[in-house]
């Protein structure tokens, strides 16, 4: 048999740091950032379409556990990742808003699809334009309904967010101003 | 049972001038009552002869333009054993939204009467629990009046500019 050289598991390339013989020194910051960038547990929140497209996310043919979210958070209080996939009518609003607040930091959201990120084709009395006008967005995802490879993209875009958000971030006044803006604690 | 046969029936029940605004359309006959007689024309039809026992629908509608009767209440009625439906209609004055409520006769028209009330204002005395069904609870009008916009008025993106208007 042909040898094979190339490892057929991926690993993770180790942060900028002082390697030396029997230690590895870098920052606590960028340890803790790799590993939620790779255990981010999301908590999807599906109303329509893309939620189907969500689904073949999830399932094996594009597999979001190879980023590490193999675990959908199905309570808010153990996810880190909130998706909001589909139309959000605004009977359904303080319920989106409730879901993020019960969510520990740090908490991150994405959007997935034209409707909630912006109502999409909804331009209508009942529904709400955009999620963003009761909750924080991190990464917006357009699309009617995007591919899951779009989906994919955008959790990895949260995956840099996370990688590369400071420890302190959580606890700055712009963070507290943020959400108070939203109204939220 | 033919819709002539219906008609003569309500007529010879009711009288000539009861019923307005006759018409057929794919079969399916359409009267317009006023709303004193609704009750005692909904239970004739339920109870009597006719066996109109199954109430399929019913639903508000507005027209703006026509004086002191903008606000109408279609109710959908059907005959089971014949397989015969029936339409029947009722406006009035956009100031006095008042309809008798059906919901003695037939328990499915509790929320449907909740529904028009939701969406066009149109209140039933009587009803159990008219409150709103489908939108948010502190909505402050009745979005299905067409002096009301369709669109959702707080959206910035969307100038007449991008659509040539």
């Amino acid at each position: 048999m042909a040898e094979t050289t190339a490892s057929p598991i991926t690993m993770v390339d180790a942060p900028d740091g002082l390697e030396g013989q029997g230690f590895f020194a870098t920052s606590l910051e960028k340890v803790i950032g790799l590993a939620r960038s790779y255990s981010l547990w999301p908590l999807p929140f599906a109303t329509s379409c893309c939620g189907i497209e969500f689904m073949a996310t999830m399932g094996s043919h594009y597999d979001i556990s190879r980023f590490g979210s193999e675990r959908p958070s199905f309570s808010p209080r153990q996810a880190d990742l909130l998706m909001v996939m589909g139309t959000i009518a605004k009977k359904m609003a303080p319920i989106v808003k409730q879901v993020y607040e019960q969510m520990a930091e740090p908490r991150w959201v994405l959007s997935m699809g034209a409707c909630a990120c912006s109502g999409g084709i909804f331009d209508s009395y009942s529904v709400l334009q955009g999620i963003d006008r009761i909750i924080p967005v991190d990464v917006y995802v357009p699309g009617c309904p995007p591919r899951p490879e779009q989906v994919l993209d955008g959790l990895m875009q949260v995956q840099e967010l996370a990688r590369n958000e400071s420890l302190r971030r959580r606890n700055s006044p712009e963070y507290q101003a943020l959400l108070a803006s939203y109204n939220i604690k | 049972m033919t819709n002539d046969h219906i008609l003569s029936t309500l007529r010879a029940r009711f009288g000539e001038a009861t019923f307005t605004d006759v018409e057929e359309q794919f079969g399916l006959l359409s009267v317009t009552i006023e709303r004193e007689q609704l009750i005692e024309v909904m239970h004739f039809l339920k109870e009597g002869e006719l066996g109109f026992t199954f109430l399929t629908t019913m639903c508000g509608i507005n027209y703006p333009n026509n004086l002191n009767r903008e606000l109408g209440m279609i109710y959908h009625l059907h005959n089971l054993p014949t397989n015969t439906r029936l339409r029947v209609k009722t406006f009035f004055p956009v100031l006095d939204p008042v309809v008798p409520t059906l919901t003695p006769l037939w328990a499915t028209a509790n929320w449907m009467e909740r529904e028009a009330y939701d969406f066009f204002g149109i209140t039933f005395p009587g009803h159990p629990n008219l409150i709103r069904i489908l939108n948010v609870e502190d909505m402050d009008y009745f979005p299905m009046r067409r002096q009301y916009p369709l669109e959702d008025q707080t959206r910035e993106d969307k100038t007449d500019s991008f659509f040539g208007r």
